[in-house]
Formats: C-alpha cells, sequence, structure tokens
C-alpha cells in the first residue's frame, strides 16, 4: 500500500501500524506529534493503529521559533 | 530604620502570571535564528526568561533522524515551552498547529497564538486572529495572543478569554522599536490581563520603553539571536526589562520644558 508522511510518498506492507512506520523512521521515542488524515493519533494509540491505502500522514516536532 | 532594599518597592512588586501560573521574569524569549542549539542555550540562560517559544514544523524524516534536538537544550520540566502558530495565515492552519502542540506536548495548554495576513509585514489578521481565538478558548487552551496594537481588538480578544495580549511594538523581526507608545499605553491602561510586547523590539532601551509604558512583560527573538552577540545581549534585555519595571513601578518625574537647579539657591555666599 502506499501513503504519503511529510509530503513524501512511501509504499509499505498491507496492515502496518503507525508505531511500525514511526520506528522504521527513526523516531520512536522521540518527542513528536502525528496526523493520520488530518486527525491526531495520540501517542499512546500508535502501536494499535493500522494504517490504510492512501493515508496522509503529518509528522511534527518543535524547533527553533519565535 | 529601613534598609534601602527593603524601601524599594521591587523587591514587592507581584509576579506576573499567566494562565494561573506565577513566573519571577517579564521576559520571554523565541528560540529562532540562532546558529545552532548550543547557542540558543546560552542566550536563554543569559536572558533569564522562564518561558521560551517554539515553532512546530514537520519532523526530518529519512535523511538524519538524530540531528540534535531543540527541547534537549530546553528542557519542558525547567521552562515553560510556548509553542506558536508562526508562519499560519488561516484560522484552520493555527488551530491545527496549536492541537499538534497540544498532543506533542503532553496536553500542554499554553499556547502563542498569531494568524498572519501578509507576508511582507507579517501585521497580524486581526479577523482571522479573533476568530481563531474563540475556537481556541472553547477548546481548553490558554491563548497567548499576537495581535496589532489597536487598543479596541486588544480588548475583544480579552473579552473572548485570552490569557494575556500581545500587541506588536512594530512588525516581527523589524527592530524598529515601539512605534506607537500611546496605543500600547492605552492597550495597557484598558486590560485586565496580562499585556506583553510581542515584535518589533531592537535593543535594550526599546525593552525599557515598553516595560515603562507598564506592560506586564515582553516577548523578543531577533533582537537577541541577530545581535553581533546574542548572549550579551540576552544578558542586555533582562537587565532592560528589569530596569524598566522598576522605572515604571518607582513613577517617573513630570516632564517639564525648562530647568530646575538641583542645588539650593539659598546660602549661595555670592
Amino acid at each position: 500500500m502506499n501513503i504519503t508522511v511529510n509530503g513524501e510518498s512511501r509504499s509499505l506492507e498491507p496492515g502496518t501500524s503507525l508505531g511500525q512506520l514511526v520506528e522504521n523512521l527513526g523516531l520512536k521515542g522521540k518527542r513528536i506529534a502525528v496526523e493520520v488524515n488530518r486527525d491526531i493519533v495520540p501517542r499512546s494509540e500508535y502501536d494499535d493503529f493500522r494504517l490504510s491505502d492512501n493515508d496522509t500522514i503529518e509528522i511534527v516536532n518543535a524547533i527553533g521559533g519565535g | 530604620m529601613a534598609t534601602a532594599a527593603e524601601s524599594i518597592p521591587f523587591q514587592n512588586d507581584k509576579p506576573l502570571v499567566i494562565a494561573g501560573t506565577e513566573y519571577s521574569s517579564r521576559l520571554l524569549v523565541g528560540t529562532g535564528k540562532y546558529k545552532d542549539n548550543e547557542e540558543t542555550r546560552l542566550a536563554i540562560e543569559a536572558s533569564g526568561a522562564e518561558i521560551i517559544t517554539v515553532a512546530i514544523r514537520r519532523s526530518n524524516i529519512g535523511q538524519n533522524p538524530n540531528e540534535p534536538n531543540l527541547l534537549d537544550v530546553i528542557p519542558v520540566d525547567k521552562y515553560t515551552l510556548l509553542p506558536n502558530t508562526a508562519g499560519c495565515y488561516t484560522v484552520e492552519d493555527a488551530v491545527r498547529t496549536c492541537r499538534l502542540a497540544r498532543e506533542l506536548l503532553d496536553g500542554h495548554k499554553l499556547v502563542k497564538l498569531e494568524v498572519l495576513g501578509d507576508e511582507k509585514t507579517l501585521f497580524p489578521d486581526v479577523t482571522a486572529t479573533l476568530e481563531a481565538a474563540e475556537i481556541l478558548v472553547k477548546d481548553g487552551f490558554d491563548v497567548m495572543v499576537y495581535t496589532n496594537d489597536d487598543p479596541l481588538i486588544a480588548r475583544r480578544l480579552e473579552d473572548i478569554g485570552c490569557a494575556a495580549v500581545m500587541p506588536l511594538a512594530a512588525p516581527i523581526g523589524s527592530g524598529l522599536g515601539i512605534r506607537n507608545p500611546y496605543n500600547i499605553l492605552t492597550i495597557v491602561e484598558n486590560a485586565n490581563v496580562p499585556i506583553l510586547v510581542d515584535a518589533g523590539v531592537g535593543t535594550a532601551s526599546d525593552a525599557a520603553i515598553a516595560m515603562e509604558l507598564g506592560c506586564d512583560g515582553i516577548l523578543m527573538n531577533t533582537a537577541i539571536a541577530a545581535a553581533r552577540n546574542p548572549v550579551l545581549m540576552a544578558s542586555a534585555m533582562k537587565k532592560a526589562t528589569e530596569a524598566g519595571r522598576e522605572a515604571f513601578l518607582a513613577g517617573r518625574m513630570p516632564r517639564k520644558r525648562f530647568a530646575s537647579a538641583s542645588s539650593p539657591v539659598d546660602g549661595l555666599f555670592f
């Protein structure tokens, strides 16, 4: 299946969880927030959240700003 | 007999209270435009600030997941983080950014709302700002809101329930100083929530002027980060904020057009 993460397309095994995606991206344990199709998914639910074909995912963190 | 220290009212100044939390520093600083995280850390430390703004952006995926993390130098247990909505030009983007920030910071409710109207001036879109403020307050956020120096809009933002109103002194990042001190003064006099000058301060005297007008605090980023020596400027801003606050509490002398001798005229022997 194909998904879009932060504007880039990626292909994933069907049934991949959000937790696995976060781990694959090297972001496990980092302070991030995630939206799937514009809905926020709480950190505690990453592992149970199954991604679907054409999902659009945004992963954000805090950076310098004023 | 009272010592000088006991009679200095600054010692008894009430703390800055924002959304029920007391802060001893009246200087709030941003974290943008620094050379690196170490310079950011040193400048924040020198400023004495307790509330630190951050921006919310896409994580860097793929290339370098182990890049230095800003939150390593501003730990969430030591500072109050103030996520901003910088770069948002619509109500929807601003509200979405605040909700992501709340998830990112484990339910943290304090946010800096800015809805921009124009890239050249970065002036706020005040109608969109009012609308976003209303949504965020209803959603349980403590909203510190960036706005223009219009006393009527400042009142409306207070009426909506914003935790603090933050009029600009001059355009963001311009360093032009307090362009409209009388409007800032009117906003301060009308207010029942903290008023902080946000944006436009260029150097220490600007910070002192804002505080002398009676502002409850100042938020700045570029004035420190773009100084030749940011850490030294952060220290200067800390002192200027405190000096301006003390001068406001002390009450300045009236302005007079002509001279008034400091030494007595009586007892002259010639």
